[in-house]
C-alpha cells in the first residue's frame, strides 16, 4: 500500500521542481530554435530565456513571475493501492499545492472568479483540478503536476469534414497569428491540437498533447506524426517570432491528439504550453520508492484504446 | 550561432531626467535602479474611483509602475520571501492609465505586451511617460534577481498579495525593452507592420471555415488590442 506521508512528501517536491526547473526537451528544443533564429529582437529574447532557466535554477526560485495554475493528472496501475483511498489522495495533493505556494513562493494566482476572492494558496472551488488515468498493469501511482499559465493561446472550433486538413490549417494560422502578437502566448510554444470528440474532451486532447507530451516525441499514426511535423514547420514559417518580433521562433514542437467524433462534425482546439512548459513527475511504487522524471508518458496504448475491449 | 545586430544597453533610474529619457530608442534594452511600485486593476479602481489614499511616505513619482503581481509571500513576523517577477498583459489596464499617470507623474510603465498607440499619444506623449516591455515574457527569475528588497506592501487586506501595491527597491533590474518611446512610437506596430506585409503567402492554399463565427474578421493584418 501506498502512504499517504509518500505521496504529500512526494508531490510537495514536484511542486517545487515544476515551478523552478525547466524541462530537459523544452530546453533542447528552446536551444536548438535559439541556434537558427536569425531576428535581432526575438534572438535577443531567447537568449534571455535561457539565461533565465539557468538563474531559476541557480537561486531555486520560480522561472516565471506567474506561476501558473498548478493542476494534477494522476495514473494508477491497476494493482495500486492508496492509504485512505482516493479522497485521502486528493486532500493531500490539495495540502500540498496549498502548502508549497506559500513555502517556494508560488504566485497565489486562484481566484473565485466571480467575487474574486483569494485563499492565497492555489486551492479553491475546483481548484486544483485533478484528473485521473489507469493503465492495465502496476502496483505504482504517478504523479504528474502541471503548472500551465498563459490566458492566451487558446481557442476551439468546431469545424466540419468539409473544412478539411486546409480548414484545420487556417484555424492552426489564425490562433498563432493572433495569440502571438504581441507575444501574449509566450512563444515559442509547445503547440497542442486536440480534433474531433466532442467540445469538452476536445479541449481536454488539446491541453493534454500541449502539457503531456514531450518535445520531439509523434503520433503513433503516421500520418499523424506527419503533420504534427508539417504544423510545426508552418509555425516557424509565419514570419513572427519571441514576442511578436520578426522572426521564426512560434513552435517548439507541435502535438497532435485525435478522438473519435460525431459524424457530422471535426472539433478543433489549440492549445499553447509557454516558455515556462513546467510539468514534473513522479512514478511511486508500492515499495515506496519514488522515481522523479519530466516525461508524462501520458498516451500510452491504453490511454488511447481503440476497441471495445483491450 | 547566427550573427546578431547587437541591441544598445542602457542602465536608467527609475526617476530619470527628460534628456535620458529623450535618448531611448524603441528596441533598447533597458536595466533599472531605484524604485517601482506594482498597481493594476485593484490599485487602479481603489485610487482612482475608490477611498485608498496613496501613502505619503511613498513619493511615487519616482517609481516605476510595474503591471504585475510578483510570486511572493509576508510571513506572520512581517518580513518577506520574493521569488519571481513577471509582467502582466497591460492592454487591460487602458481605461485607467490617463488618469493614473495624471495623478502619480511616473515617468516609466513595465508591462507585457504594450498599449495602443492611441493610449500612447493621448496618455504616455503629454506626461512624457515611456512604456518598457518584459522580455520573454517569462524571465521572471532574472528579474527576481534585480529586487534588492521588498520595501512596503499596501492594501494587502484590502486587496489580497496579488494585487495589493508591492513596492521594490531595485538594481540592475531588467531586461526591458523600450517599446513606447517618449514620441510615442511602438517596437510592437513596427514589428507587427513588418510582419504583416507577408502574411498573405502563408495562408496560401488554406480555406476560411464554413461556418463563420459571429464578429469574424478575416483580415489578420487588424490589430487586436
Ligand atoms: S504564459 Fe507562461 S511564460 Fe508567459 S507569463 Fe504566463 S507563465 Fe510566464
Amino acid at each position: 500500500m501506498i502512504s499517504l506521508k509518500t505521496i504529500e512528501n512526494t508531490a510537495a517536491v514536484l511542486m517545487k521542481k515544476a515551478a523552478v526547473e525547466i524541462p530537459n526537451d523544452y530546453l533542447s528544443g528552446l536551444k536548438a530554435m535559439a541556434k537558427v533564429e536569425d531576428g535581432d529582437l526575438s534572438s535577443f529574447v531567447l537568449q534571455a530565456m535561457l539565461e533565465n532557466y539557468e538563474v531559476a535554477k541557480e537561486d531555486s526560485r520560480a522561472m516565471c513571475g506567474d506561476t501558473g495554475c498548478p493542476r494534477w493528472y494522476i495514473k494508477m496501475g491497476n494493482e495500486s493501492s492508496i492509504e485512505g483511498g482516493p479522497v485521502a489522495l486528493e486532500s493531500a495533493l490539495r495540502r500540498a499545492t496549498a502548502s508549497a505556494t506559500s513555502s517556494i513562493p508560488l504566485r497565489p494566482n486562484r481566484v473565485h472568479p466571480l467575487w474574486r476572492t483569494d485563499h492565497d494558496n492555489n486551492v479553491g472551488i475546483g481548484a486544483p483540478e485533478i484528473e485521473y488515468g489507469f493503465e492495465p498493469e502496476g502496483d505504482w501511482i504517478d504523479l504528474i503536476t502541471v503548472h500551465k499559465g498563459g490566458l492566451f493561446g487558446t481557442d476551439y472550433r468546431m469545424l466540419f469534414p468539409s473544412d478539411g486538413i486546409q480548414g484545420i490549417k487556417r484555424f492552426f494560422l489564425d490562433s498563432l497569428v493572433s495569440f502571438g502578437k504581441r507575444g501574449l502566448a509566450c512563444q515559442p510554444a509547445i503547440i497542442g491540437i486536440g480534433i474531433g470528440g466532442s467540445k469538452d474532451s476536445c479541449m481536454v486532447l488539446g491541453k493534454r498533447a500541449a502539457c503531456l507530451r514531450v518535445v520531439g516525441d509523434k503520433n503513433p499514426d503516421p500520418k499523424i506524426a506527419e503533420l504534427e511535423e508539417e504544423f510545426k514547420e508552418l509555425g516557424n514559417s509565419i514570419g513572427m517570432g519571441a514576442m511578436g518580433f520578426v522572426g521564426k521562433s512560434m513552435v517548439i514542437d507541435c502535438n497532435i491528439e485525435v478522438g473519435y467524433c460525431h459524424t457530422g462534425g471535426m472539433q478543433m482546439s489549440v492549445h499553447a504550453f509557454c516558455l515556462s512548459s513546467r510539468r514534473a513527475v513522479a512514478r511511486i511504487y508500492d515499495t515506496g520508492d519514488v522515481e522523479y522524471r519530466t516525461d508524462p508518458n501520458w498516451f500510452t496504448a491504453y490511454q488511447r484504446r481503440e476497441t471495445v475491449e483491450w | 550561432m547566427v550573427s546578431q545586430k547587437t541591441l544598445t544597453k542602457i542602465q536608467l533610474n527609475t526617476c530619470p531626467t527628460a534628456d535620458e529619457l529623450a535618448e531611448l530608442n524603441i528596441g533598447d534594452v533597458v536595466y533599472l535602479n531605484g524604485l517601482v511600485y506594482t498597481a493594476r486593476e485593484s490599485v487602479y479602481t481603489g485610487v482612482l474611483d475608490g477611498d485608498l489614499e496613496i501613502p505619503s511616505e511613498f513619493n511615487i513619482s519616482e517609481g516605476a509602475n510595474f503591471h504585475c503581481s510578483p510570486a511572493a509571500n509576508q510571513h506572520e513576523d512581517g518580513s518577506f520571501s520574493l521569488g519571481a517577477v513577471s509582467a502582466t498583459a497591460s492592454f487591460r489596464f487602458s481605461k485607467w492609465i490617463g488618469r493614473w499617470l495624471e495623478k502619480t507623474k511616473s515617468k516609466i510603465v513595465i508591462g507585457k505586451g504594450g498599449m495602443s498607440t492611441n493610449d500612447y499619444a493621448k496618455h504616455f506623449v503629454p506626461n512624457k511617460t515611456i512604456y518598457l516591455t518584459t522580455v520573454g515574457y517569462g524571465t521572471g527569475a532574472l528579474l527576481g534577481r534585480g529586487v534588492k528588497k521588498v520595501k512596503s506592501l499596501y492594501w494587502k487586506k484590502e486587496l489580497g498579495l496579488a494585487q495589493a501595491m508591492w513596492v521594490l527597491e531595485v538594481k540592475n533590474f531588467g531586461p526591458f525593452l523600450v517599446e513606447c518611446d517618449i514620441k510615442g512610437n511602438s517596437l510592437f506596430e513596427r514589428e507587427h507592420k513588418k510582419i504583416s506585409l507577408k502574411i498573405d503567402k502563408i495562408y496560401e492554399g488554406t480555406r476560411p471555415a464554413i461556418l463563420k463565427r459571429l464578429g469574424e474578421t478575416d483580415d489578420r493584418k487588424d490589430e487586436l488590442i
